[in-house]
């Protein structure tokens, strides 16, 4: 038994890729190779368009020439419609890497008598097929033979006929067909064609239009169910399989300046992390763009591109409005590194917004892409699927490792967090704007809400934007609150006041005390001349009581010699104190 | 009412029919357009047949697709048919030898 599943070799359906971007991935690897698909859709949904690029890819990028064979439109026609995709239809003919033929079928001018068959058609195809030995076949489309021919019965079975026949030749085959009432196609060809299906619908939602493809059947190989959107414009056919991205990205743990200094150091001194998701949200005028711009011309700076796609404002103004504030952004656009891509959100569906970003995004390769505003996108109640559109973006660019930043108006007087609360998940680094009203004045402030795997500041910052860029400032905290603008400066000014008036004070009680010095001295001034006086008057006195004294003694002893008295002791005293 | 199939008699007809091979349908084809042609045109006719087989091109020139395919290339504007051509009224009809109505009135 072992050895029976060994030598079983899982065999892979043979498929003929298309290089129709996106297409091949869903369905692993291309068109099954040597067997009729058919593509069916409504008008104007592109199915020639998808038949000529696969003949046309085919033949130059693959080496297998093609049969185009068309029942509407002539070869002229078909040359000049396909000419503006850049396909050079005249030059490939002369080559014989592409035969075109076109097969008219005018119901007025055929009568038919009797029975027929369709073996001319089969004669032209084979001709067509050894002339150019071709591999590839389209037949656009078919049912015309329908209108064109009578007797369906005879029909149905020459094209089972006819689809048998390429099979057989291992012609890979693709058929085109209108879409009917409650069927895949008006004249039930799914029926015939059973190996693949696919079905192009065009539809409007919202009064924007969205492309969507669904393959609907492939027999004998797995392949995507969902139906995917795509695009046509001026590169052909894309389909983008976004829905199938997962979350199996790698990680940076680079860092990159946010272009604004005091906010790389809120974000743990480096600013956000390389290939992160970055929300700037706030209400109007709180300078969510100013931001945005700032990170750009950084990031222009490092010589890394930026895809800058714009909802609201053209280019021309942005780049004024930013001039402003000191970011001059045109030279980078002419350096090649920045790139505008200015639509408005209601020009097209969410899902053509989505592919047109990733086919710009795959095409200029950005390290940076900005959205600005993202909540544009948000009409009514698709919450959901801007969400939805969101992810699969930020998906994508992850997987390219490219840094988004989302900018978001929220509109005043919610709560702020709450309005971008469905997109929160998606988001690494939400910086938050706004505004704080305090004494008639506006002024701005950023806090970050939530930044991944940083140690963030949990601080308000007042953010200004000046001539020269954005500056970030510390917000008054005192006793009084926080207060930012005017009512910093006046708080501050205040503060100042009462400070010169603290040190005015202080000179004050210095002067009061020199004064009481000066006072005292001239108090010890006076005291001292006062005693000096007295002192003068107490020694005049004392002299004069001392003469008195002595004279007094004189007598004395004067008296007593004209007495004859012994004092002569007395008088040797006096004398010697003389 | 007959003026204008006699008219178209005085013009020599040139019929081409293009065929793949001598198939069962080719073959009953051009016995049934030489009957009509011997009853209406009698001398005054030219039948070609083209087999595609042999001359592939010449399909797309002449935008055929169902075989057997009979063209009338004179008198002009040319007119084609295709099937076997065992439908004698449509033929005659159609290549301007009958009036709509007369063939029908003329059988009952």
């Amino acid at each position: 038994m072992n050895k029976k599943t060994a030598s079983f070799q899982r065999k892979v359906l043979p498929k003929s890729p298309t290089s129709i971007q996106g297409l091949d991935e869903i369905t692993g690897g291309g068109l099954p190779k040597g067997r009729p698909t058919l593509v069916c859709g409504g008008a104007g949904c592109g199915k020639t368009l998808f038949a000529m690029e696969f003949i046309v890819r085919g033949a130059t990028q693959f080496n297998e020439p093609g049969v185009f064979i068309s029942f509407e439109e002539s070869e002229k026609e078909l040359t000049a419609n396909v000419a503006s995709l850049g396909f050079d239809l005249d030059n490939l003919v002369k080559n014989k890497k592409i035969w075109l033929e076109n097969i008219r079928v005018e119901r007025t001018e055929i009568e038919q008598s009797g029975e027929y068959d369709l073996e001319a058609l089969f004669i032209r195809i084979h001709h067509a097929i050894e002339s150019i030995n071709a591999k590839r076949v389209v037949l656009d489309t078919i049912e015309i033979l329908f209108s064109g021919l009578p007797n369906p019965q005879i029909l149905r079975a020459e094209l089972q006929r006819l689809l048998g026949w390429l099979k057989r030749k291992g012609i890979t085959t693709i058929i085109t067909a209108e879409r009917g009432d409650g069927s895949l196609t008006r004249q039930g060809l799914e029926e015939y064609v059973s190996d693949c299906v696919i079905l192009l619908d065009h539809r409007v939602n919202d009064q924007s239009s969205i492309r969507r493809l669904r393959i609907v059947k492939y027999r004998g190989s797995t392949h995507g169910t969902n139906e995917y959107p795509f695009l046509i414009d001026e590169d052909g056919f894309s389909v983008l399989p976004v829905t199938s991205l997962g979350l199996n990205y790698s990680t940076s743990a680079e860092r990159i300046s946010t272009g604004i200094p005091r906010l790389d150091t809120m974000l743990s001194g480096k600013g956000y992390f390389r290939g992160s998701t970055v929300l700037v949200s706030g209400t109007a005028g709180t300078g969510k763009t100013s931001i945005a711009a700032q990170f750009v011309a950084t990031a222009c700076k490092r010589k890394e591109r930026v895809l800058y796609f714009t909802f609201e404002e053209s280019p021309g103004q942005l780049i004024r409005n930013m001039c402003s504030i000191g970011i001059n952004l045109e030279p980078w656009v002419k350096k090649g590194l920045l790139q505008f891509h200015a639509t408005r959100p209601t020009l097209y569906g969410l899902e053509t917004h989505l592919t047109t970003s990733i086919k710009l995004i795959n095409k200029f390769a950005p390290s940076v892409v900005i959205l600005d505003p993202i909540n544009a996108f948000v009409t009514g109640d698709n919450q959901t699927e801007v969400k939805s559109m969101l992810l699969r973006l930020v998906d994508f660019l992850k997987m390219k490792r490219c840094t988004a930043f989302f900018t978001s108006l929220t509109s005043a007087g919610e709560n702020m967090e709450i309005s971008d609360v469905y997109i929160s998940s998606l988001i690494d680094t939400w910086l938050l704007l706004r505004d704080i009203e305090i004494g008639g004045e506006r002024n701005r402030g950023l806090y970050v809400l939530k930044s991944r795997g940083m140690a963030h500041s949990n601080q308000i910052r007042e953010f200004k934007l000046t001539n020269d860029g954005i500056e970030l400032l510390d917000v008054y905290v005192g006793p009084e609150g926080v207060l930012t603008g005017s009512a910093r400066l006046s708080q501050e000014t205040k503060d100042e006041a009462v400070q010169l008036l603290r040190r005015q004070e202080i000179v004050r009680k210095q002067f009061a005390l020199e004064r009481r010095r000066e006072a005292k001295d001239a108090q010890m001034v006076l005291l001292q001349s006062e005693f000096d006086a007295e002192e003068s008057e107490a020694l005049k006195v004392i002299g004069i009581e001392k003469a008195r004294n002595e004279r007094f003694v004189q007598d004395k002893a004067k008296m007593a010699k004209s007495r004859k008295g012994d004092v002569y002791m007395k008088k040797s005293i006096i004398t010697k104190k003389k | 009412m007959k003026n204008t199939p006699v008219k178209k008699k005085n013009i020599k007809w040139a019929l081409h029919l293009y065929v793949a091979g001598k198939t069962q349908k080719a073959i009953i084809a051009l016995r049934n357009l030489k009957i009509i042609c011997e009853e209406q045109l009698k001398g005054n006719y030219h039948i070609e047949v083209i087999d595609l087989l042999k001359h592939p091109k010449l399909a797309r020139t002449e935008q055929i697709i169902a075989i057997p395919t009979l063209i009338r290339k004179s008198p002009l504007p040319t007119k084609s048919i295709i099937g076997d051509l065992s439908n004698t009224e449509v033929i005659l009809v159609s290549l301007g030898l009958a009036e709509p109505n007369q063939y029908r009135i003329s059988q009952n």
